[in-house]
């Protein structure tokens, strides 16, 4: 399986070509090149998969870890080195079929999406790069590998997030977003040192093997201020994936993200990216469960409360992008809540498989969302619902797939995410009805939200739209993503998912509990119904509804102020009263110090520069007095 | 053979004596650029022969070579390198270089350049010295010019720059001295080598004032705090490619000195003292990194970042461990490069707009992309992305310096850990300041991008930077190597 080494060479290969010289090419030869070459990678991947999957990957029914290769990098001590390298396991291999599918369909649908843009060549330049991070990001055979690409992904999101440079909400959101992750990453930082230190090792084999034993058992009777080593370590890891997967309270940057262009929120703030906190907790997953199994629990009721924290702010957003921005927290609060309540072993570790489905079924049917709401945005030249109505007439291929991937979002079967959810509300019910119940409700509030912004969008009356002419469908660039999009989001909820990915990488059968089913597509109709009475026809009754909530819906509307609280922290706290004073003090204490010190040498100078006044009689006369003063001592000591 | 190393010492004072016979800007210009190529030449070749040599020689130094200068108190011009001292000739080779190209229209150039020349030798001779006289005359050597080419080319207060800077490493020299004598007396009267005294015990009772003597001394160079006001001061008043120089590469010199004279020579004190400057030098990482953050003037920005970045040197090199002393060399290295390569660029953006604060520019981007590209790229290594030199260098720091069994320094290692969250802002708040958004001066729309000398000097720092970043592990040898002595030293306490 040494071609592997390809899927991460050609994406860097191209990031190097079309940013050193991209600007000398014409911008659809460049597009091209970019495209084609994510072909290429996409083909590696697939090929990866059908070896993996069904020809080399399985020894004996269990699905082995595959290193086919790895150097090392860099050497720190005698026990920690970081390695460069390649694992294939059945999640790793999962995700590169993830990545370099959605990669391609936005590759494709970003020449038409992006065409005429000023730094066409740039913007494929940072997709090559992102994709590049991204998959060794995924491949990762050691933890500091993953926090090295891990870095790199930043990046690359802070460049693409921040595409349109001229445009200052595109640049304060960009830096927004790599702060608040960087912050994150702190945490992951010193989650790693904690863990190295303790362990001797950042290989992922060596942490998780055997019941992850080595942690557990280099760790054992450490503490720090009450909490054990491992659960320290592990959750200023999960600090860093929860940064990546905008949990609460670290999901600000997410939607502001949505400034970049919208092919980019498809790939990197749907898809890929944002899931890369929920890979990283899997990745490490039998050292939460036997290491630090508290941390789990934490991680299932973080997730929840997310989940319903950002379901309610969808309902009341306004702008396309931003709706599909919070739903996407929500559904990875979906998949972390599965990690939370997962056990471990064959059919007990339903929820590791049920969130790892979520993320595969998710990354399709949300870039469709993405995508889709990019051709809508394309063709009114708006954000906002209140441009758009009635659009089915105008843009009919946009419309079928959108409401696809509504269905599919909403847990309506036969589209994948019923699949997937449904496996999600069935590990969460086995392990806590409380957990099942914030579940349920959310499921109900996603199919609601999703089919407020549907009826808005597709449905009601037609507006005046700008710049006087009609919207129209979006060229087959676009149109053709959106349908293979829409393909795998019915297809791939039939994929027989546990008996290729579980935590003991032995499969089970994971069989559809009917009665919790047929609970969550009851909520979920529920929820549509909702939003046909309220959203189908249009008119008044919605901000009547909102008005009989009152602040409540303000309150929903303004994000619960969290974006207050955060600016209020750092400008006002932060800034004024750190930063501030410590120049401040640098400037009026320790400058001023040494300055004093200077002025005070000189005026003692000018003191005593009297004394060398030139006069020979005044010289005579201390020498005199002085040797008569050193004789009469020298006397007197006789 | 053993005569290379003085030929750094030898071909700028060639370069010396040619300017005083260039007529005009382009002799001048000839002459410079040939003579930091040569160097660079010499440089690469040196590297490569020591690498041969390293293979077959347990030496601790190489190409050592001695001439009894000063007989009666035993002082020698000796010299010799190991793998530190290698890179750091390496780094300032590539900032002599690059800083050639960056003071292309200088005024006064002949008069420029030759104190240019003088400073280089101090710098090398300090590197290559063995003998701790002859370090401190080559020390001292390298201040003077500062002086003059802050006081006579610098702009805005240049006069009280120039003066801060020089009383502020006088005073440390002062320091330095008294520990040089200390260590003399206290080793016998008998030696001024670096190497017999490493051997020799020096009583700790001794060693309790001239460890805190000389690590202050050299210490105010490597921007300790509270000894680093002289820096952003300096820094903003000097011109481009003296800053360069500066930050680049003299304010090694403190680290360096920190290393092989304080710490090689007293470890017993290093290994006592530790604590006290650990703490100086945590504050420094941090209290250096939130300075920056409210700075609106480009290069006083830098020069905090500096103090930021150098104070994680001494942090490194005070953990006295292998790793994390790696980190130290691999990070002096590193900023001196990212350093460079940031007032090469705040050079040529002032030199344009003729503004470095950063609320009169917007949109620098547009008007200059590739000088913009630079400063991104100069940027994402200051704030340690992985592929770059910054990234390597703070990794191995943290990595090493929280193997320690202790909860201090582990606490310390935490909270300087935390200056990469505050690096990141700062840097993003200057390039979403002055390179993105909408173009704020009109008047901007006109200027041009960088000049093919610009780019020459650009390009060098940034293939540096990156070869660093991508592959560490052959300097990581280089440094593993020559720390094996002090860390055997250090071991057997």
């Amino acid at each position: 399986m040494e071609f592997t080494l390809l899927i991460l060479l050609l994406p860097i290969v191209l990031f190097l070509i079309l940013g050193l010289a991209g600007h000398k090419m014409k911008p659809l030869f460049a597009g091209l090149v970019g495209t084609l070459g994510m072909l290429t990678i996409t083909v590696l991947a697939y090929f990866t998969a059908y070896k993996y999957f069904f020809v080399e990957g399985k020894v004996g029914g269990v699905f082995q870890e595959l290193i086919p290769f790895s150097f090392e990098w860099l050497r720190f001590t005698d026990n920690l080195h970081i390695d460069l390298g390649i694992l294939l396991d059945p999640i790793s291999v999962m995700m590169l079929v993830v990545i370099t599918t959605v990669s391609l369909m936005v590759h494709i649908y970003s020449l038409a999406y992006m065409q005429g843009e000023k730094g066409f060549q740039r913007y494929f330049a940072y997709l090559s790069l992102f994709s590049f991070s991204m998959l060794g990001l995924v491949v990762a055979t050691n933890i500091f590998q993953m926090y090295i690409f891990w870095e790199l992904v930043g990046v690359s999101s802070y460049l693409l997030i921040g595409f349109y440079y001229t445009k200052p909400s595109a640049v304060s959101a960009s830096k927004k977003a790599f702060i608040v992750t960087r912050f994150a990453d702190l945490g992951f930082l010193l989650g790693i040192l904690v863990l190295s230190y303790y362990t001797g090792t950042f290989d992922f084999g060596q942490l998780t093997a055997d019941h992850a034993s080595l942690v557990v058992n280099s760790t054992a009777g450490a503490s720090f201020m009450g909490l054990s080593i491992a659960s320290l370590a592990m959750a200023l890891i999960f600090m860093g994936g929860a940064g990546k997967s905008a949990m609460f309270p670290l999901h600000i940057w997410l939607p502001d993200a949505m400034e970049g262009p919208t092919p980019v929120s498809a790939l990197i703030h749907a898809a890929t990216m944002v899931v890369a906190g929920v890979y990283l907790v899997a990745r490490l997953f039998p050292v939460y469960f036997f290491a630090a199994p508290d941390i789990l629990n934490m991680i299932a009721y973080i997730g929840a409360f997310t989940a319903i924290f950002a379901a309610l702010i969808a309902i009341t957003q306004t702008d396309i992008k931003r709706v599909l921005a919070f739903s996407t927290i929500s559904q990875i609060a979906y998949m972390m809540v599965a990690l939370g309540v997962s056990g471990y072993g064959d059919h007990d570790g339903l929820g590791y498989m049920a969130s790892m489905f979520h993320l595969f079924t998710h990354a399709f049917f949300k870039a469709l969302l993405f995508l889709g709401a990019g051709s809508v945005i394309h063709a009114v030249h708006s954000n906002e619902m209140k441009d758009m109505g009635n659009l089915r007439k105008f843009m009919p291929i946009t419309h079928i797939t959108f409401l696809i991937a509504c269905l599919s979002i909403a847990g309506i079967p036969p589209f994948s995410g019923f699949f997937s959810k449904d496996e999600i509300l069935a590990a969460a019910f086995h392990h806590d009805k409380f957990l099942f119940a914030s579940l349920w409700i959310v499921a109900g509030l996603t199919a609601f939200y999703m089919f407020r912004l549907y009826f808005n969008i597709f449905w009601g009356k037609t507006k005046e739209y700008a710049g006087a002419h009609k919207p129209h469908e979006s060229p087959w660039q676009m149109s053709f993503p959106l349908l293979f999009l829409a393909f795998l989001s019915i297809v791939t909820g039939f994929i027989p998912f546990s008996s290729f990915v579980s935590t003991d990488n032995i499969g089970f059968d994971a069989h559809i509990d009917w009665s919790i089913a047929a609970s969550g597509i009851g909520v979920a109709l529920l929820g549509i119904a909702g939003a046909v009475v309220l959203y189908m026809k249009g008119g008044d009754k919605p901000a009547e509804l909102a008005k009989s909530f009152g602040g409540f819906y303000t309150a929903t509307l303004n994000k619960f102020y969290l974006d207050e609280v955060w600016m209020f922290i750092t400008k006002s706290i932060i800034f004024k009263w750190i930063c501030m004073p410590i120049a401040w003090f640098d400037k009026n204490v320790i400058d001023a110090a040494f300055d004093a010190l200077a002025s005070i040498t000189q005026k003692i100078a000018y003191a005593i520069r009297g004394f060398q006044s030139g006069q020979i009689q005044f010289y005579a006369w201390v020498f005199v007095v002085g040797t008569l003063a050193i004789a009469t001592y020298a006397l007197l000591n006789e | 053979m053993n005569n290379i190393l003085s030929s750094f010492i030898l071909v700028p004072l060639l370069m010396m004596l040619v300017l005083f016979f260039c007529k005009n800007m382009q002799q001048v210009r000839s002459t410079m650029v040939s003579g930091a190529s040569i160097l660079l030449l010499l440089t690469a070749y040196l590297s490569y022969m020591f690498v041969q040599e390293r293979a077959i020689s347990s030496e601790e130094m190489l190409f050592v070579s001695n001439t009894m200068w000063y007989p009666s108190l035993n002082i020698q011009y000796s010299v010799g390198v190991d793998g530190i001292s290698i890179l750091m000739i390496i780094l300032t080779s590539v900032i002599i270089f690059t800083g050639v190209f960056s003071s292309w229209n200088m005024d006064m150039a002949k008069e420029y350049f030759l104190w240019y020349c003088l400073l280089a030798i101090g710098v090398y001779g300090f590197f290559i010295s063995l003998d701790l006289f002859t370090m401190f005359l080559f020390y001292e050597l390298a201040l003077i010019p500062m002086y003059l080419l802050i006081g006579v080319w610098g702009t805005g207060k240049k006069e009280y720059s120039a003066m801060k800077l020089t009383l502020m490493l006088m005073g440390g020299s002062a320091f330095l001295l008294i520990g040089i004598l200390g260590i003399y007396y206290t080793s016998g009267h008998t030696s001024m080598n670096i190497l017999e005294l490493a051997n020799m015990h020096i009583p700790i009772e001794q060693q309790y004032w001239i460890f805190p003597a000389t690590f202050l001394g050299f210490g105010v160079l490597g921007a300790l705090f509270p000894f680093h006001t002289w820096s952003p001061d300096g820094h903003a008043s000097a011109p481009t490619a003296v800053s360069m120089l500066h930050a680049g590469v003299l304010m090694k010199l403190g680290g360096y000195g920190c290393f092989r004279v304080a710490i090689n020579l007293m470890p017993e004190a290093a290994q006592e003292l530790s604590w006290i400057f650990l703490i100086l030098t945590g504050i420094s990482v941090v209290y250096g990194a939130l300075s920056a953050v409210v700075q609106t003037d480009l290069k006083y920005i830098n020069a905090y970042s500096s103090v930021s970045h150098c104070g994680l040197v001494l942090f490194a090199l005070l953990m006295l461990n292998k790793t994390a002393m790696t980190g130290a060399v691999l990070q002096m290295l590193s900023h001196g490069l990212m350093t460079a390569l940031f007032f090469a660029l705040i050079g040529l953006i002032y030199g344009r707009t003729h503004t470095r604060d950063i609320r009169q520019m917007g949109g620098l981007m547009k008007i200059m992309p590739f000088a913009s590209v630079c400063y991104v790229i100069a940027g994402l290594a200051s704030l340690g992305l992985p592929s770059l030199s910054g990234f390597v260098a703070e990794m191995t720091i943290f990595v090493g310096s929280f193997q320690h069994d202790d909860m201090f320094r582990r606490v310390l290692t935490v909270a300087a850990t935390c200056s990469i969250v505050i690096t990141a802002v700062y840097i993003l708040r200057t390039v979403g300041k002055i390179l993105y958004g909408p173009v704020l001066d009109e008047s901007h729309l006109k200027l041009s991008d960088a000049t093919w000398y610009e780019k020459v000097s650009a390009v060098s720092l940034i293939v540096c930077i990156v070869a660093i970043g991508i592959y560490p592990s052959v300097f990581f040898n280089l440094i593993g190597d020559s720390l094996a002595p002090i860390i055997s030293r250090l071991s057997i306490l």
